[in-house]
């Protein structure tokens, strides 16, 4: 690799950068046959995500219930009522904020599996925030507990960056250690330091009223818009300005185009003048402070304290979202909304079929990566020969 | 009248196409068995593909390969090991956490259990090296062995499964001419011992030391097959340059400014160690273009990315405008501001990002200029209105900059690339391989106006693989062989075959 | 003596923890040997928990529930070899799926089977792997001091799946070291191209490891829902499989140095277990979470090379592409 920034040094593991190095594309659109640009970011990921509900139809099959029955009462659960879709939107909202940031990190050709992690920190910069800064009044309190979980999961993504730039150490590895150190100091503080006293399950106290965010109910209330009590919160409203800035943020922006350009092309940028260390680091704090955003719609929004394991998965969901969105933002929103449905409709699912948990979704989601990340070469093989096929007949 | 003997490899039109390019057109060879034959050609003549072909990592699209005189086909590098031979790369097929011995036995173990085939290839070990004076420690790991040693290693490892014949890829690039001596006398050796060598280079002087027979490449063709006792260096220098249409381009005389870019004893050494750039001197002067000739992997490559701010030297000077570039200043971002543009050898891998529209890549490099959109935002339609008018000026083709670059051709993307680093005024312009993959039009366009770039004082530094381009560009011309710049010629009195012979490393300061 | 019985008692348990640990950690070694990088060591595990843990339940036998592990486990290997290797596609992409469907699968078909949740039925008798007691063991307790308890409690008393596992860490050096196979898959992982133009299937060899990957995952899985806990519980490998791949790294991809690594993050997680509540003079209560968080920080610091130097085979991640 002649002319390029000895700082970012392969020595270890010189294979798991997202970009390899012999083509110029990033892990998105790397791949070797050329499709039309509406099959390539339309079709594809639709191909493999209906391939992917048809493997849950078939698990579906196979535990002996109606995979037409289910999805029947999926979509009821998730979208017939006003309270199922305040839900369903309360869920897309922690898929937003992780897809969006496994996304930013992969334009720039990093693979960020640490987003448990960034948001397991955030969640800790959340909660001491709401708790110290409760004298605060609300409108001051509210959007410095935002700033810090960014700044928690900015900081926890930095790090990993910073390693990856300047010693070397593989990110991906790095984030995965560091989703279990978070894990661990998580249990640490809140069983020694800042757990409920007396209270036996490791948690916070609950948050003041003036510092949490403002349920979608009663946000929209003085509105005249009557809605059921979800979880739903202005976290949402954030999530949809975090599509517009990354949108902004990686298709218009100068840095945009310098995180692009590195994960495009890591010798292009080089030749452009662009540091790899720098941006690097930028993307992967870019990157956790997204994360952050699952910390403040459940720990602000819905929880109103800290507890154990509130990121539940959502930030290993997000691959699958990031991946299925192609890393646009409009593809996330939407991979977002399905995964959300599934969430929802899946829980609801799992009232009147007990034998059908919502673990389907974590199914459904790992066959997506599967299908639209690891096997994406298969499935526009795919794509390609049907639209030959559809050509000629 | 004796009968000739059967010869060890025969080929017959053999031909291989790798999408749009030609790499081999009806190839036919014969090499006696128990020879030396070699084959020269410049780089990308072909050579590299055609042994490929007969080791069997590629399969040709037609033609015939005879070894020993029965038709065979080689389909794998297996296939190719059955038919008796063996193949030293270019770059070494060693795996460097093992040894030695362990090297030498991968794929000829003998058995499912090492112990055996090891000690079985010790014992070989020991004497081939008395037989050859290959003198090896069989447990050294290969990683630590010098360049030279390595080698020896392939050889051995060649040896060891049972070559009859023994392709070697450009074998003294790495060595030290000690090194290529020790090299020479063990294929004499093996030749004696009646095994049949090929020996691909592009250095005439080893051709004429060592070879029997040997075959010249050009553009994918063999055009020439000769013995070498009948032939000359300048000779085979013109069989493979060849005798071209001239290009012609117009242009006035030179008057040259003052020296703008001055180089002393820029030296590079790479990864692994070795001084690819050796103490080179130059100065370019405003308005004169200065090319470099030379075949490519001569350290061309490497001047150029250093001056560009890519890689960093080892040692030596650069000045710009008469000051010496410091090493904060020595990075493609401050060089651009001081007016120092590139246009890399390889667009697609460098200068161009190809899954980007075809207006970001137009802006690679410049996206903080302020022309491009407000404060740290980038505006798309000042980004398009600039590809469109650029475009315009460069004729690049189809005039979208909404498309991806990807889909532009060559001649196009290299116009986009052209015009990117020229329209911003530049001082001194870097240019690699202008018209590498270019058609014959665009081939046109291009020259004419790095011509009006000089004539408008800018000072142009020119690598080229292709002598005929260099000579019809440049003011001056500096011919490069390994790491070194080996003379300079005024380029209304050089002459091809000269340079060749320069280029070859055969000449004033070799 | 009683200080004895204690080190004992935690050694003992150490080799338990890292039972599992060490299969997981041979099977990465395997895989990366051969340039197959595979985060999806915990999801192999996973499914072959749950698989050995139903098919022991259904038939009664440890050993067809062992069967059952290394077979689900190999299919899941080859998910990834077929993604990675066949597809060239992404191997940690490929990875995180299989950790994401192992998750989730298990647990869904668990409870469409077994209604508890995920919980697969306990096992019993000859269901679940026993202690095997060796040879000496008791009579070794009595008669010779000190050495005789450690022999009784440390070495003897772990089930078959713990000593084959054992057994593992020898055959890998063997076969690494001193087969045909071994040689040609480290140099597989080191650079295809040499084992391509010496007429050898890269392919061929990198499935052959993915397999051997896949099937000590299964013994690893099938250890701790068969012998370790009387059946499979849900996300029962609680990150196993990603300390494992640290203790690779930690070991330098290295057999014999895994086996060190294994039992070092099977000690701390003993002596945590341990320390628990346990106030030692002068320093006050250790917080049980930094010695867990050990393994996690000394593999991050040993990757940014302040201590040692992790080198991974060269060609390890990168699809192999024959260059033009």
């Amino acid at each position: 690799m002649l002319g390029l920034d000895p700082s970012i040094s392969r020595k270890s593991f010189p294979g798991l950068r997202c970009a390899a190095p012999e083509n110029d594309g990033h892990v998105m659109n790397a791949a070797p046959i050329e499709l039309p640009r509406w099959a390539d970011s339309g079709l594809v990921p639709l191909v493999s995500v209906a391939a992917a509900l048809l493997v849950a139809g078939l698990v579906v099959l196979g535990i002996g219930e109606s995979p037409i029955e289910a999805t029947a009462l999926l979509l009821r659960g998730a979208l017939g009522s006003a309270e199922g879709v305040g839900f369903t939107l309360y869920y897309a909202t922690n898929f937003i904020f992780t897809g969006l940031a496994v996304a930013v990190a992969f334009h720039a050709g990093l693979f960020n599996i640490g987003g448990e992690g960034q948001a397991t920190i955030a969640g800790i910069f959340v909660a001491l925030a709401c708790l110290w800064l409760a004298p605060l009044p609300g409108f001051l309190l509210v959007p410095l507990a935002v700033l810090a979980a960014a700044a928690g999961g900015a900081l926890y993504g930095l790090v990993p960056g910073w390693l990856q730039a300047t010693r070397g150490s593989h990110v991906v590895i790095t984030t995965i250690m560091f989703n279990f150190l978070a894990a661990t100091l998580a249990v640490y503080l809140l069983v020694e330091v800042i757990g409920k006293p007396g209270s036996m399950q490791p948690e916070t106290a609950t948050f003041a009223d003036h510092a949490i965010l403002t349920p979608m109910h009663r946000l929209l209330a003085p509105l005249g818009v009557r809605l059921p009590a979800t979880p739903l919160n202005s976290a949402f409203l954030l999530a949809l300005a975090a599509l517009v800035a990354v949108w902004a943020l990686i298709f218009r922006s100068r840095l945009g185009f310098a995180i692009r350009t590195l994960g495009a092309n890591p010798r292009a940028a080089a030749y452009a003048g662009i540091s790899p260390a720098r941006i690097t680091m930028v993307a992967m704090a870019i990157s956790g402070a997204l994360a952050g955003g699952l910390a403040v719609n459940e720990v602000m929004g819905v929880q109103h304290r800290l507890l154990l394991d509130f990121t539940a998965g959502y930030g290993f969901v997000g691959i699958a979202v990031a991946l299925m969105g192609r890393g646009h933002p409009l593809g996330i929103a939407l991979a977002a909304l399905l995964f959300g449905v599934l969430y929802q409709g899946g829980a609801e699912l799992s009232f009147d079929k007990p034998s059908i948990t919502r673990d389907m979704v974590v199914v459904i989601g790992g066959i997506v990566v599967l299908f639209a990340g690891a096997l994406d070469g298969l499935f526009r093989r795919l794509v390609a020969g049907g639209l030959r096929v559809g050509k000629s007949g | 009248m004796t009968i000739p003997p059967v010869p060890a490899i025969e080929l017959a039109g053999v031909s291989k196409r790798f999408g749009a390019v030609q790499a081999n057109r009806d190839v036919s060879l014969s090499v006696p068995s128990g020879s030396i034959h070699g084959i020269v050609g410049e780089n990308g003549a072909g050579k590299s593909t055609l042994m490929s072909i007969l080791y069997g990592f590629y399969e040709a699209d037609a033609g015939e390969i005879r070894i020993g005189g029965e038709p065979r086909r080689i389909r794998s590098p297996a296939d190719a090991i059955g038919c008796g031979i063996g193949m030293v790369h270019q770059h070494f097929m060693l795996v460097e956490t093992l040894s030695v011995v362990e090297n030498i036995v991968i794929g000829a173990e003998g058995g499912p259990f090492l112990k055996g085939g090891l000690a079985r290839a010790r014992a070989e070990l020991a004497k081939l090296s008395s037989d050859f004076g290959l003198a090896i420690d069989p447990d050294a790991l290969v990683g630590e062995l010098s360049v030279g040693l390595q080698q020896r290693v392939e050889i051995l490892k060649a040896l060891h499964r049972g070559a009859q014949i023994l392709i070697l890829d450009e074998p003294t690039a790495v060595l030290t001419p000690a090194e290529a001596e020790q090299l020479f006398t063990l294929l004499r050796r093996l030749k004696a011992q009646g095994r049949t060598v090929i020996l691909i280079t592009h250095k005439l002087r080893e051709i004429m030391d060592v070879t029997d027979r040997v075959s010249v490449m050009r553009r994918g063709e063999m055009v020439a097959h000769l013995a070498t006792a009948e032939t000359s260096p300048p000779e085979l220098a013109e069989a493979m340059v060849g005798r071209r249409v001239l290009l012609r381009v117009e242009k006035a005389p030179r008057r040259p400014g003052a020296p703008v870019l001055e180089v002393v004893g820029l030296s590079y050494v790479d990864e692994r160690g070795y001084e690819t750039l050796k103490d080179a001197k130059l100065t370019l002067h405003a308005g004169e273009i200065v090319g470099i000739a030379g075949v490519a992997g001569n350290g061309q490559s490497e001047l150029l990315e250093l001056l560009a701010g890519l890689i960093q030297p080892a040692r030596g000077v650069i000045r710009l405008d008469g000051r010496i570039l410091t090493a904060a200043e020595r990075n493609p971002a401050r060089l651009r501001k001081l007016g120092l543009m590139h246009v890399p050898e390889d667009r697609q891998k460098t200068g161009l990002v190809t899954a980007f529209l075809a207006a970001e890549s137009a802006i690679l490099g410049y996206h903080d200029d302020a022309a491009f959109g407000p404060g740290p935002f980038l505006s798309p339609g000042a980004i398009q209105a600039h590809a469109r008018a650029a475009f315009a000026a460069y004729d690049v083709r189809p005039a979208d900059p909404a498309l991806k670059t990807a889909k532009f051709s060559g001649g196009n993307q290299q116009k986009i690339v052209l015009g990117r680093e020229i329209e911003r005024a530049p001082k001194v312009l870097l240019v690699g391989q202008p018209t590498r993959g270019v058609d014959i039009g665009a081939i046109e366009f291009i020259h004419r106006r790095l011509v009006a770039l000089r004539d408008a004082g800018v000072a142009i530094l020119l690598v080229s693989v292709e002598l005929e381009e260099v000579m019809a560009l440049s003011d001056r011309i500096l011919a490069m062989c390994g790491g070194r710049i080996t003379g300079e010629r005024v380029a209304d009195a050089a002459d091809e075959r000269e340079l060749g012979l320069l280029m070859a490393g055969v000449g004033e300061a070799a | 003596m009683d200080a004895l019985a204690t080190i004992a008692v935690i050694l003992d348990s150490t080799i338990r923890l890292s039972v599992p640990l060490l299969c997981a950690a041979l099977a990465g070694l395997w895989s990366e040997r051969a340039g197959v990088v595979d985060i999806g060591l915990e999801g192999k595990m996973l499914v072959a928990a749950f698989a050995s843990a139903v098919i022991a339940a259904q038939s009664g036998s440890a050993w067809a529930g062992l069967l059952a592990g290394i077979t689900a486990s190999v299919a899941l290997a080859l998910v990834h070899g077929f993604a990675a290797i066949t597809w060239r596609g992404n191997q940690i992409v490929s990875g995180v799926a299989i950790n994401m469907l192992a998750a989730g699968l298990t647990v869904i078909l668990g409870n469409a089977w077994y209604g508890q949740g995920g919980r697969t039925p306990t096992l019993e008798g000859a269901a679940r792997f026993g202690d095997i007691t060796l040879p000496f063991a008791d009579s070794a307790r009595e008669s010779v001091p000190g050495l005789g308890l450690l022999y009784a409690e440390v070495v003897s008393g772990h089930a078959a799946p713990a000593y084959l596992a054992l057994l593992c860490v020898v055959l890998t050096a063997f076969v690494l070291k001193r087969t045909r196979f071994g040689l040609r898959l480290r140099a597989v992982g080191e650079n295809p191209a040499a084992v391509d133009t010496a007429g050898i299937s890269v392919a061929g060899l990198r499935y052959g490891a993915v397999v051997i990957c896949g099937a000590l995952c299964g013994l690893g899985g099938t250890y701790l829902a068969v012998s370790q806990s009387a059946g499979f519980l849900p996300h029962m490998t609680a990150g196993k499989g990603f300390i494992a791949l640290a203790a690779v790294i930690f070991a330098n991809w290295r057999p014999w140095q895994a086996l060190w690594a294994c039992l070092l993050f099977g000690l701390l997680d003993a002596v945590a277990i341990r320390m628990q509540g346990v106030v030692l003079p002068g320093i006050g209560q250790v917080p049980v979470q930094a010695i867990q968080a050990l393994p996690y920080l000394m593999t991050v610091i040993l990757l940014a090379g302040f201590i040692g130097r992790a080198t991974p085979p060269k060609a390890s991640g990168l699809p192999y592409v024959k260059e033009r």
